[in-house]
Order: C-alpha cells, then structure tokens, then sequence
C-alpha cells in the first residue's frame, strides 16, 4: 500500500517535471518567434495600425491591407531584387558546389604533384579575414571592367577554401575499392566523382549547398560596393536603401513586407530539407 | 583500339589536375592576388582607384593615433566580448533542455530555435529598427507592460544604448545557431560515462562538469573561437540598423571603420591597412584563445 503510494507519488512528480520542461520550452520558443510573427503581422497592417495593436487588429480584421505589398511592387523595383537574388543565389551555388567538390575530390583521392603546396596556401588563407580582400578585390575589378557587373558577384565567389576543405575531408569516406572496381568497368575519372563519389557524401552536399546559398541571398557588403544601379540591386541591398529613404523610414509596413518576402523563399527552403540538413551540419561539425 | 587506350591512360593521369585547375585558377585571380595588392597598397596613399602615392608605413602610422579608430575597436571588442558571453551559455543551456528526452516535438522546437539564423543581417537590422522604435515600438510596449509605466526607450539615438541594440539583435539570430552545434556534441557524448558517474554518486553539477563539460570542448572550442572571429568582423547589423555610424560614432565596427575610409572617402590604401591590422588582431585573439582552452583540460 505503501509503496504504491510512493510510485504514483513519484510519478506525479515526473509528470510536473515534464510539464514544467515543456512549458519551459514553449515559452522561449514563442520567445524567439515572436518577432517572425510581429513581422508577418505588421506587413499587412496599415500605418496607422501598426504600433496601435501589438499583432493584430483582432476586431476588425478587414482593416489588414495588401498595400504595403502594392507599393513595394509598383513604386520599388521589388520583384527585380527579388529575381535578381534567387538568379545570382543559385548560380553561385552550383558554382561553388560544382567546384569544390570535384577539387575536394581529387585532394582525398589522388596522390599528384603540387597537392601539398596547394592545401598548405589554402591553409593560410583561411584565417585571413574576408575583408582584407576588399580593396585589392575591387580595384582588380575596377582593372577588368567588372565593377556594376554581375561577373564580379559570381565569378570571385565560386572559390570556396572551406568547401574544399569540407568535401575533401568528407570524400575520404569514398572506399578505393570501389573507385577502382569503376575504373575496370571503364568508368571515367569525371563519372566516377559524379557517379560514385556525390552520392556518398549527399547528406553533406546537402547541408553545403543549403549554406552557400544562404550566404549568398544575406550578403551585403561585396555586392553593395559593385552594384550601382538600382535594377541590379538584390533583395539586402534593395531593403538597406530604402530604409534611407525619409518616405520609408517612418513607414515600416512598406519595409516589413519586403522583409517578410526576403526571409520566405529561404525559411521555406530550410524547412523543406531541415532533416537532410541538420544531419549534415552535425556531422560535419563532430568532425571539426 | 590502342589510341582509345592511351586516351583512357591520359585522362586518368591528367584528372587530378583537371579538377583542381578551375578552383586554383579562380584562387590565384580571385583571392591570392587581391591579397598581394591589399597589401602592397596598403603602402600607399590613394584617392579612388587611379591616384596613388607611396608613403611606407604612414598608414599604418596614422591609423594607430586616429582616436576614431580606437573607438571602432573598443566598440568591436565591446560588442564580441558581451556577444559570445551571453550566446554561449544560452546556446548550452538550450541544447540541455532540448536534450531531454521527456521532450516531446524535439524536431519542431530545434527548427523553430535555429530558424532566426536564416535572416540575414540586413533584414535583421531592418526588422529590430521597426521592434526598437522609440514611440510604441514592440520592444518598449513589453517593457512597459512588465514594469508597468510607459517607457520610451531611445534605442537607437543613445550612445549608451548603441551597443546594446546591435547585441539584441545579433543574440536573437544566433542562440539557436549555436545550440544546433552544443546538441550535436551532447547527443555524441558516450552515454555509459553518465551511468558509471552515477555509480560513483555523481551528483547533477559533478555529471554536468566531469562527464558533458569535457564531452563538448571541441565544440565548444570552435564555438568560441569561430564566433570571436565572426564577432570582430560585424558590419552589416549596425550600419543598417543605425544607417551609418550610429549615436556619437557609438556603433562604427573596425570593419565599418575600413569600409567608410575605402569606400566612401575613396581611399583604398588606408582601408586595406586597416584590414591587415584586424588580420592581426583576429590571429592574436584566436591564438590567445586556443591557448586558454588547451590550459583548462581536465588532468
């Protein structure tokens, strides 16, 4: 009798324990939301609305408007920024995966002259801070006629020192064996990193990729220094610009829209590959 | 039959170098030779990318007496040191209430806490502009509403309060970045070790510091070294929160700093000495950094 009172006891105890766990949780993940969900709502709500209800005008919900969209689409060139994002996002990306794994795969899986040399000045280079960069790189593209071109966005950045680094360590995992039983059934050296040695390392490629294109759709400072007119603009410099308009700065239905468009594609892309993803970060980071 | 052959030798032998020729070319146009020009430039005087003088170390010279420049620093340095002193341990203590296993939706919570890192800086900056506004702005209705008086905090035109503002924001993006990593490493952590701990009578904090600590350095090595680098490079968040220097010059970064003088004022041989400062100063932070950890192994 006694002991089962002991049990329930300790089970009442286990459950207000997990109780307070989850509330705990709950909480701060509102937390941390919270500002994505004032954000979704103050781009639908008028000016006048928008400091005035916390989230939404919930007795009234006809005064939410389309408004700040319209003026983002007719008075800004919005939808250009925003082509312009995912077109140079995505061909960055390819690039640099492109690149860096079949440079990464020939680090791990060849022996050839000038492999040493090669990891130890990438080596080097990686503690040096991107910005040192900058103005030797703008006034080489001053040189080539690069600067307000795309060229400059995409070109330079297909280079990835960490990519190279990442694939080479994550393509030691690809077996010899294997590698050799492709070459006798007459694979090429180009179908054996393509058909064997990618889809071994996926989960990494997967992670790498979702990366470099969020590092590329959030960077501001190389393309702002490049990009000149406004039609060429992406979405971080379009905003920045108009946050310095007087008319906007005070307006920020306007600006929370176009931030609202500007964090969507990405959120949904992650959402839609977080598993993939989250596997791959972790196991690259165990590595590290 | 035999040219087919020595084709086949060929590409064979010529992979290797067929598949690092692209990156290395790109890296010796694209990275190794705006570095040597960075620096050799930094030996000059310039005006726009045309009008050059040598001057040797006059740049180097005139930086480390330029009282602005400090102050970049001291606000860097400010702002690194209070970042990672607060993303850390909230990181950690979020992948330890994440790691429980009486939590349930697991998957949920860890992609709604990561989810911030997704925004950008810039859009980051824009969003907190709006939640930091002096009159009704979110942020003072809440501390309002918990103190309960109306206050009208001038986030953003207070010197003091420069900093602050940056740091709310940069928090926000990166906890859940951070415990991403912390639980990686905590679910790695050999779970046999707790269960011999407890045999000995380990106690909660006994477990926590002889068995997690030691099970989560390397991660937490990278963490914090990798966010003091990422901390001492911040540009964007302030310059577009602040539109430009801030309050009294309050939120220049060494990297806002370097941008100013290159890209506004035109002269791109004081920018890139300014870069080959924060190279040195990044290098002697982390060294000292990797230092202290390897110091604090357990015997």
């Amino acid at each position: 009798m006694r002991q089962t009172a002991g049990t329930s006891a300790r089970q009442m105890r286990r459950a207000t324990a997990s109780l307070l766990l989850h509330m705990m949780v709950l909480g701060l993940a509102a937390a941390a939301l919270a500002p994505f969900a004032w954000l979704i709502c103050a781009a639908f709500k008028s000016q006048a609305d928008l400091f005035a209800y916390p989230f939404l005008p919930w007795h009234d919900l006809r005064r939410l408007t389309l408004e700040n969209f319209r003026v983002l689409f007719t008075r800004e060139p919005f939808a250009a920024w925003l082509i312009n994002s995912i077109f140079l996002a995505s061909t960055t990306t390819v690039l640099v995966v492109t690149l860096s794994s079949l440079g990464g795969f020939a680090l791990a899986k060849y022996r050839f002259r000038g492999r040493g040399v090669l990891i130890w000045v990438m080596l080097g280079t990686m503690l040096l801070p991107g910005v040192v960069l900058l103005p030797g790189s703008y006034l080489l593209m001053y040189t080539i006629g690069w600067v307000n071109s795309y060229l400059a966005l995409v070109v330079p950045s297909a280079v990835s020192v960490f990519g190279m680094f990442l694939f080479m360590q994550a393509m030691r995992a690809v077996p010899d064996e294997l590698l050799q039983a492709g070459r006798i059934d007459g694979c090429s050296e180009l179908r054996l990193w393509w058909e064997v040695a990618l889809p071994i390392v996926r989960p990494m490629v997967g992670a790498f990729t979702l990366l470099t294109f969020l590092g590329s759709w959030n960077s501001y400072l190389w393309p702002q220094i490049i990009l000149q007119n406004e039609a060429k603009y992406t979405l971080p410099i379009g905003l920045a610009n108009m946050v310095a308009v007087p008319e906007y700065s005070s307006d920020y239905g306007v600006l929370m829209a176009g931030t609202l468009l500007s964090v969507l594609p990405v959120m949904v892309l992650f959402f839609a590959l977080q598993r993939d993803f989250i596997a791959g970060l972790s196991s690259g980071a165990m590595k590290g | 039959m035999k040219r087919q052959r020595s084709w086949w030798q060929l590409q064979a032998r010529a992979a290797p170098y067929l598949f690092v020729l692209p990156f290395v070319l790109l890296f010796c146009a694209f990275q190794l030779y705006p570095l040597g020009r960075s620096l050799v430039i930094s030996f000059y005087d310039t005006a726009g990318p045309r009008a050059t003088r040598f001057v040797g170390l006059e740049n180097y010279r005139y930086l480390l007496g330029d009282k602005l420049f400090w102050g970049a620093l001291a606000n860097t340095l400010y702002y690194a040191i209070a970042f990672l002193a607060v993303q850390i341990p909230a990181s950690l203590g979020l992948a330890l209430l994440l790691n429980s296993r009486k939590l349930k939706w697991r998957g949920f919570f860890r992609f709604a806490f990561f989810s911030t890192h997704l925004v950008g800086h810039v859009f980051v900056a824009v969003l907190f502009a709006a939640l930091l506004s002096p009159r009704q702005g979110p942020v003072n209705e809440l501390l309002s509403a918990i103190l309960g008086r109306q206050v009208e905090i001038m986030w953003l035109t207070t010197p003091s309060l420069a900093m602050p503002a940056v740091l709310l924001a940069a928090w926000w993006l990166s906890i859940g970045y951070g415990m991403i990593y912390f639980l990686a490493a905590l679910q790695a952590v050999d779970q046999s070790l707790y269960e011999a701990a407890e045999v000995d009578g380990a106690g909660r904090w006994a477990k926590f510091r002889h068995v997690t600590l030691p099970g989560i350095k390397p991660v937490l090595t990278f963490l914090i070294v990798v966010g003091m680098i990422g901390a001492l490079q911040l540009f964007e968040l302030p310059y577009v929160l602040f539109g430009g220097p801030g309050p009294n010059s309050r939120g220049v970064t060494v990297v806002m700093y370097l941008y100013l003088a290159g890209f506004e004022l035109g002269n791109l041989g004081y920018a890139s000495a300014v870069g080959w400062l924060l190279f040195v100063i990044i290098m002697g932070i982390s060294i000292m950094q990797v230092r202290m950890m390897r110091m604090t192994r357990e015997d």
